[in-house]
C-alpha cells in the first residue's frame, strides 16, 4: 500500500537529510506506528506519503503508483485516497460538526445526497450521532478529534494517516481515540499513526517502525514503544520495572513475542539518549507506578 | 453542488474584505476611465481625419513672375511646362492620384473676386498677381510624400502643399492628450494590478486553514482557486463597468448635448462609439485580474 524505497529527503541544500535512505513497506490493512523523537523524520515520512514533499531521492509508492512521475494534477486523486488526522484537529471554527465533515465531500465535488447519507453515517461510525449541530468550541478535544476522523473517513480513503493524534489529549481520552482508529483499521483501512505516546504503542502491540535522526533503526512486528533516558535517576524503576516486565522492555528484541524484522541495532546506549523526550513535566515515578496498574489492568 | 458551493465560498470572501474588494473597483475604475478616454480621443482623431481629409487637397503651385525660387528662374511657367507636368499625373502618378483640377491665374482670380468682393484689406490685385496651380486630389492622402517627391523640384513649379498639414498642430494636440491619458491609465493598471494582487494574496491567508483543508482531502485546484479568480475578476469587471458607464455620462453630457451643439461643423465621438470601446475595457479588466491572480495564486495555494 505504502512502500519506500531508499527515500532520501534533503530540505535545505547541505543541511542533514529528515530521512536518509529509508526502505519500508506498509501492507494493505496494517497498522503501523511511527515512532520516534521530535525531528526525527516521521511527519516528513507522512509529507512524502501525501506528496506535498518530494524525495530527494528514492521512490515514494502508494497505492502502487510512483509518486515521483505523478503529476502534480493527479496530486488531488492520491489525495483522496488518504485520510489524514493531525495533533491540532484543524476544525473549521465557524463551521459545525456536520458541516466541517461534509465540507471535505463538498470541495471534491460529490453530489448533495451522497453528502446527506454519508456524513451522519460516519458521525454515527466515530461516535458523535446528535452532536451535528454543534461547533468545534463547544466539544472536548477527544470529540473534536473524533470530528477530524469522520472528516478523515468520509469519503471511505483506503490509507488513513495520523500525525500524533493524541498529542493534545488526556490519556482516557486518548484511548477511546485509539478504540476508534484500531476499529477503522479492522474494516480493511491501513492506519499509519506518527507518535510520542508509549502507553499507546506498548498497549496496542502493533508494528513499530522507529526513526532516529532520519534513518530507520527499527521494524519490528508486535513492538514497544523501546528504551529511552531518563530525566532523572529512579530508584523506583528498577523494581517496577520488574513488575511491568515487557511493556517497558528496555532494549527490542528482548521480549519473547517481539522478533524484529529488520535486525537494526540501536547505535547508542539507552543512557546516552537525549533526555528531551516528551512529558519532561511528569515524575517518571508517577508514570511507572500508572503504567504498572494499566499494564495489570490490561491482562 | 458545486456551483452553490464556490457562489457561497466567494460570497464569503467578498465580503470578508469588502473595504479591499472596494478599492479594486474604484482602481480599476479610474484606470479604465483613462484607457477609456485615450481610446475615445484616438476614436475622435480618426472622425475628424476622415472628414477632413475627403475635403483637402494637395496644391501644386506654378511659378509666378519673379518667383525667388530655383525652378522658377526661367520666369513664369511656360504652356509647355504645365502640359509637362499633366504628362506626368498621367503616366507616372496614376495610381496616386484620383482628380488633377487646374486652376489658372482667371480661375484663381475668379474664386478670389467671389471671396473677397472689395478687395483684400484694401489693397487692388489683378489677375496677374494671381498664382496658377494644379489641385490634386489622392487616392491616398497618406501618400502626400510620393507626390511631393516626383513633382516638386520640376521646372516651373515653386511649390508643392499639402494642406493636410493645417491640421497637422491640432492632431499633434490631441495625440499627445490621448499619450497623456494613455500615460496615466497606465500608472493607474499597475496600482490595479498590485492592489488585485494584494486582495487576493489577503483573501488566501485568511482562508488558509480551508484551502489548507480542501488540498488535503484532494480538492482539484482549479476548484480551491475558483472562488479567489472570481473575486478579482468580479471586482475589476465592475470597475469597467463603471468606467463605461462614466464615459458614457461624460460623451452624452460634454460632447454630445454641448460641444456639438456649439460647434457644429465638426464630426464628433459619440455614445456608440463608448459602447464600441466598452467590450475591449471589460477585456483589459478581466485580463489584469486573471494575470495577477494566477500568479498570485500560484504562489500562495500551491499544491
Amino acid at each position: 500500500m505504502i512502500r519506500f524505497e531508499n527515500v532520501t529527503k534533503v530540505y535545505a541544500r547541505g543541511a542533514r537529510p529528515a530521512v536518509d535512505d529509508v526502505s519500508m513497506e506498509v501492507r494493505r490493512g496494517e497498522f503501523v506506528f511511527l515512532v520516534g523523537a521530535s525531528g526525527s523524520g516521521k511527519s516528513t515520512c507522512l509529507h512524502l506519503v501525501l506528496r506535498e514533499e518530494r524525495p530527494t531521492k528514492g521512490k515514494v509508492f502508494v497505492a502502487g503508483r510512483d509518486l515521483g512521475s505523478m503529476s502534480s494534477w493527479n496530486v488531488p486523486k492520491l489525495r483522496r485516497q488518504i485520510g489524514v488526522v493531525f495533533q491540532d484537529f484543524r476544525l473549521l471554527p465557524n463551521k459545525t460538526v456536520f458541516e466541517n465533515v461534509a465540507f471535505a465531500l463538498q470541495v471534491i465535488g460529490k453530489p448533495r445526497h451522497t453528502i446527506a447519507i454519508t456524513v451522519p453515517e460516519t458521525l454515527e461510525m466515530v461516535g458523535l450521532a446528535g452532536k451535528e449541530k454543534r461547533r468545534p468550541h463547544e466539544l472536548s478535544g477527544g470529540e473534536q478529534q473524533r470530528v477530524a476522523i469522520a472528516r478523515a473517513m468520509v469519503n471511505r480513503p483506503p490509507i488513513l494517516l495520523a500525525d500524533e493524534p493524541t498529542g493534545n489529549l488526556d490519556p482516557t481520552t486518548s484511548l477511546g481515540i485509539m478504540r476508534l482508529l484500531d476499529r477503522i483499521n479492522r474494516t480493511g483501512t491501513t492506519v499509519v499513526m506518527a507518535t510520542h505516546d508509549e502507553e499507546i504503542v506498548n498497549q496496542m502491540r502493533r508494528r513499530v517502525i522507529e526513526l532516529d535522526t532520519g534513518t530507520l533503526v527499527r521494524d519490528q512486528a508486535h513492538g514497544a514503544y523501546g528504551a529511552r533516558g531518563q530525566v532523572i535517576p529512579d530508584p523506583d524503576r528498577s523494581a517496577s520495572g520488574a513488575a511491568a516486565g515487557t511493556a517497558t522492555g528496555p532494549a527490542p528484541g528482548a521480549t519473547p513475542e517481539s522478533a524484529p524484522t529488520t535486525a537494526v541495532p540501536r547505535a547508542e546506549p539507552a543512557a546516552a539518549r537525549p533526555a528531551a523526550e516528551d512529558e519532561p513535566a511528569e515524575p517518571p515515578s508517577r508514570r511507572s507506578v500508572r503504567r504498572h496498574v494499566e499494564a495489570t489492568a490490561g491482562e | 453542488m458545486r456551483l452553490q458551493f464556490i457562489l457561497a465560498e466567494l460570497g464569503q470572501g467578498l465580503r470578508r474584505n469588502v473595504s479591499m474588494t472596494v478599492s479594486v473597483v474604484l482602481v480599476t475604475f479610474v484606470s479604465l476611465t483613462f484607457v477609456g478616454a485615450s481610446m475615445l480621443l484616438q476614436a475622435q482623431i480618426g472622425k475628424l481625419k476622415d472628414d477632413w481629409y475627403d475635403k483637402v487637397e494637395v496644391s501644386v503651385f506654378l511659378c509666378p513672375t519673379g518667383s525667388p525660387s530655383p525652378t522658377c528662374a526661367a520666369g513664369e511657367a511656360t504652356p509647355d511646362q504645365i502640359a509637362a507636368l499633366e504628362d506626368v499625373f498621367e503616366s507616372e502618378l496614376a495610381d496616386e492620384i484620383q482628380t488633377v483640377y487646374f486652376e489658372s491665374k482667371d480661375d484663381a482670380f475668379a474664386a478670389f473676386q467671389e471671396r473677397y468682393p472689395d478687395g483684400y484689406l484694401g489693397t487692388q490685385l489683378t489677375v496677374d498677381d494671381m498664382q496658377a496651380s494644379f489641385r490634386l486630389k489622392l487616392t491616398n492622402p497618406e501618400n502626400y510624400e510620393v507626390v511631393n517627391d516626383v513633382v516638386t523640384g520640376r521646372p516651373g513649379v515653386e511649390v508643392v502643399e499639402d494642406q493636410r498639414r493645417i491640421f497637422d498642430s491640432l492632431f499633434l494636440a490631441l495625440n499627445r492628450a490621448s499619450l497623456l491619458a494613455a500615460g496615466l491609465a497606465a500608472v493607474m493598471l499597475l496600482a490595479a494590478v498590485l492592489l488585485i494582487t494584494t486582495t487576493i494574496r489577503l483573501s488566501a491567508l485568511s482562508r488558509r486553514r480551508e484551502t489548507g483543508i480542501m488540498r488535503l482531502v484532494g480538492a482539484s485546484n482549479l476548484f480551491i482557486q475558483l472562488p479567489f479568480l472570481l473575486e478579482g475578476a468580479i471586482a475589476a469587471v465592475l470597475g469597467a463597468l463603471l468606467a463605461v458607464g462614466g464615459l458614457w455620462v461624460g460623451v452624452k453630457y460634454l460632447v454630445t448635448d454641448w460641444l456639438s451643439q456649439s460647434v457644429t461643423w465638426v464630426a464628433y465621438v459619440d455614445e456608440a462609439d463608448v459602447l464600441r470601446i466598452a467590450p475591449v475595457l471589460v477585456g483589459i479588466a478581466f485580463l489584469l485580474a486573471a494575470v495577477s491572480s494566477v500568479v498570485t495564486l500560484n504562489r500562495h495555494t500551491r499544491v
